[in-house]
């Protein structure tokens, strides 16, 4: 499935989001990724967020704070993403299984700074975001009513290539 | 400039560097289960790749929930049995000879020091109290070891904690590893490696170093280490007899893993525990740490004794120790889960079976069961658990569940009063 990594952004105001949050256990029983598409974020308990929502039927970028995805290294937690059309998260961190997940399934989980991080929390005031991201300038551009703000990121060359590549088991496959 | 054990693990497994900082090692072990790796053996089909590296280095088991207890869970188990039996792996577990994955496959002496492993599952750090480096990964990574026997890392850093003194009566790894936890918080070592050393870490036992290992994932660690010793040569000699003249020769081996005493490190934190009270956790984070004086009296609904964390026949007997002749309070349910059949078998033998329940313990076949609320003890909304295992989100044990975390005394004590309570009370 080819990724995409622009789209209407979710705000999910919290640290140490964890992947028993991100898809409870007991749908690990599933043996396809799509099975899991209706579970996203259910047992997420957070002010304003609604896991039926509008708004994350039509996310297609997570934006939150630091952390995100500790806990359990399945990778049900990435895929419910993906099957939901969420194929990029940006975060202040992430607990490295997840992160490298994200990567390893073509998806990008981007690293911004607290304050840039910040940023985007306060342009959310101005109404609903919509992030692009650009990969080979590596820059995201944030536009929310009036407002447009532009936001540098870093993105070793490692995991720039999975994202090309579409994947760990792609790249790896060519190569070992 | 010396190395640190992680950086020689490293060093004498490089396959690969692609790009700088990027690090592909080649695999001694890779462990499997049938929760994360169904779905990496039907993508490998679906890509006509339906391969194994290497039938010996791969070990699998079925532990999550077993026996089957549905439909969907039955065709996890027979996803993964096929296929080991399709590759004909030499070590797959299944019902009558399996129990939880980080108990079961260092009692059969797969884990060495040196090596390199990965498992599609969080605690595979608790394998570094071997002195490997172990770690934990998903579905993809699980899927490119299954065929290809590599795996990608950056290079982590090594925190270092030196645990000094002597752990007071009914004090254990557990309380030490929470301890720990409270003091890194959930993501202090994130993309690093925790490498436990001093006194305490000598004096112990290998079941207490992969209980303390078991949790560096909670700390955000990619892996736990130890440096291994002669305990390690002991608890291994019945695997490795064969391979080394000696006990002495064989430590004199693994030396070579030894950090050198100029290694550097991120940091070093120096904790005597001498003082440390028996713990416990509150809230929704592993890190949320009190002693259990300061919860004392909190009700519970359930008791679960096992899991990958303390499942293990020490963990039972300490357990069994302060049960041992009385019953549990009538506002509990108590379920042992002992890790591996040979736990299990070794518990009856020594009266232990016969301790938990006589004192009202439910004892279940060895299981993962409750611990990630799958089968065997799931909790109710707003119902409450005093468990040994290593994870309390919210909903970790069923939906509206909440997990508090100790050893395995402090949950016998509990069970006895049905009321969280420090065991140097009992
Ligand atoms: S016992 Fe619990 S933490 Fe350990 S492997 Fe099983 S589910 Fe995971």
């Amino acid at each position: 499935m080819k990724k995409h990594f622009t789209g209407p952004a979710i705000f999910l105001d919290r640290s140490d989001i964890n992947t028993d949050e991100i898809i409870p256990a007991k749908y690990l029983t599933e043996v396809t990724k799509d099975a899991l598409k209706p579970y996203i974020l259910e047992d997420l308990k957070l002010e304003g967020f609604d896991p039926n929502g509008a708004t994350l039927k039509n996310a297609r970028v997570v934006i939150t704070r630091a952390n995100f995805g500790c806990g359990s290294s399945r990778e049900h937690a990435p895929w419910v993403f993906e099957v939901n059309n969420i194929h990029t998260i940006i975060a202040e961190s992430y607990a490295r299984i997840f992160r490298q997940n994200m990567f390893n399934g073509g998806m990008l989980a981007i690293e911004l700074p607290k304050e840039e991080i910040e940023r985007l929390f306060i342009l959310k005031s101005q109404g609903d975001v919509e992030v692009a991201v650009d990969l080979d300038k590596q820059v995201i551009t944030a536009a929310a009513g009036q407002q447009c703000i532009e936001i540098p990121f870093e993105l070793s060359p490692f995991d720039k290539a999975l994202v090309a590549a579409g994947g760990w088991v792609d790249f790896a496959d060519a190569r070992y | 400039m010396g190395k640190t054990i992680a950086e020689k693990i490293f060093a004498a497994h490089l396959r690969d560097e692609p790009f700088p900082g990027a690090k592909v090692l080649s695999l001694d072990r890779v462990l499997c289960h049938e929760i994360t790796t169904p779905v990496a053996i039907a993508d490998l089909e679906a890509r006509g790749k339906d391969r194994v590296f290497d039938r010996t280095k791969i070990k699998a088991v079925i532990d999550h929930v077993t026996p089957a207890k549905d439909s969907k869970t039955a065709l996890q188990a027979k996803m993964l049995r096929d296929w080991a039996r399709r590759h004909e792996i030499t070590d797959f577990f299944d019902v009558g000879h399996n129990g939880v994955c980080h108990a079961i496959f260092p009692e059969k002496g797969y884990i060495r020091p040196g090596f390199t492993v990965i498992m599609g599952d969080s605690h595979t750090c608790t394998h570094g109290a071997f002195g490997a480096f172990a770690a934990g990964v998903g579905t993809t990574d699980l899927e490119v070891g299954i065929l290809k026997g590599v795996c990608a890392f950056r290079e982590p850093a090594t925190i270092r904690i030196n645990l000094t003194g002597t752990l007071a009566p009914k004090v254990y790894a557990k309380d030490v590893i929470l301890f720990v936890i409270g003091q890194l918080g959930v993501n202090g070592a994130t993309d690093r490696v925790i490498e436990f050393r001093g006194p305490v870490i000598e004096a112990m036992s290998m079941e207490s170093r992969m209980t303390l290992c078991n949790m560096a994932i909670e700390a955000g660690g990619t892996s736990g280490i130890c440096l291994p010793d002669m305990t390690t040569v002991d608890y291994l000699w019945p695997f490795i007899s064969g391979e080394f003249a000696s006990r002495e020769a064989a430590l004199a081996d693994y030396k070579q893993w030894w950090s050198d005493d100029d290694a550097v490190y991120e940091k070093t934190l120096d904790f005597d525990i001498s003082a440390l009270e028996p713990m416990v956790t509150f809230g929704f984070k592993p890190d949320c740490v009190k002693p259990v004086r300061e919860m004392a009296g909190a009700p519970v609904d359930q008791i679960y004794i096992g899991t990958c964390t303390n499942g293990r026949i020490e963990d039972l007997r300490e357990a069994a120790a302060i049960l041992k002749g009385k019953t549990i309070s009538a506002n509990v349910r108590g379920i042992v889960s002992p890790a591996t059949p040979k736990i299990f078998q070794q518990a009856m033998q020594e009266g232990i079976i016969d301790i938990f329940m006589s004192a009202g313990f439910c004892v279940t076949n060895p299981t993962c069961g409750a611990c990630l609320g799958m089968s065997n003890g799931v909790l109710a909304e707003g119902e409450v658990c005093a468990s040994t295992s290593n994870r309390n989100f919210n909903g970790r044990m069923g939906k509206g569940g909440m997990v508090h975390l100790m050893s395995p005394a402090t949950a016998a004590a509990t069970a006895l009063t049905g009321v969280l309570t420090d065991p140097r009370t009992i």
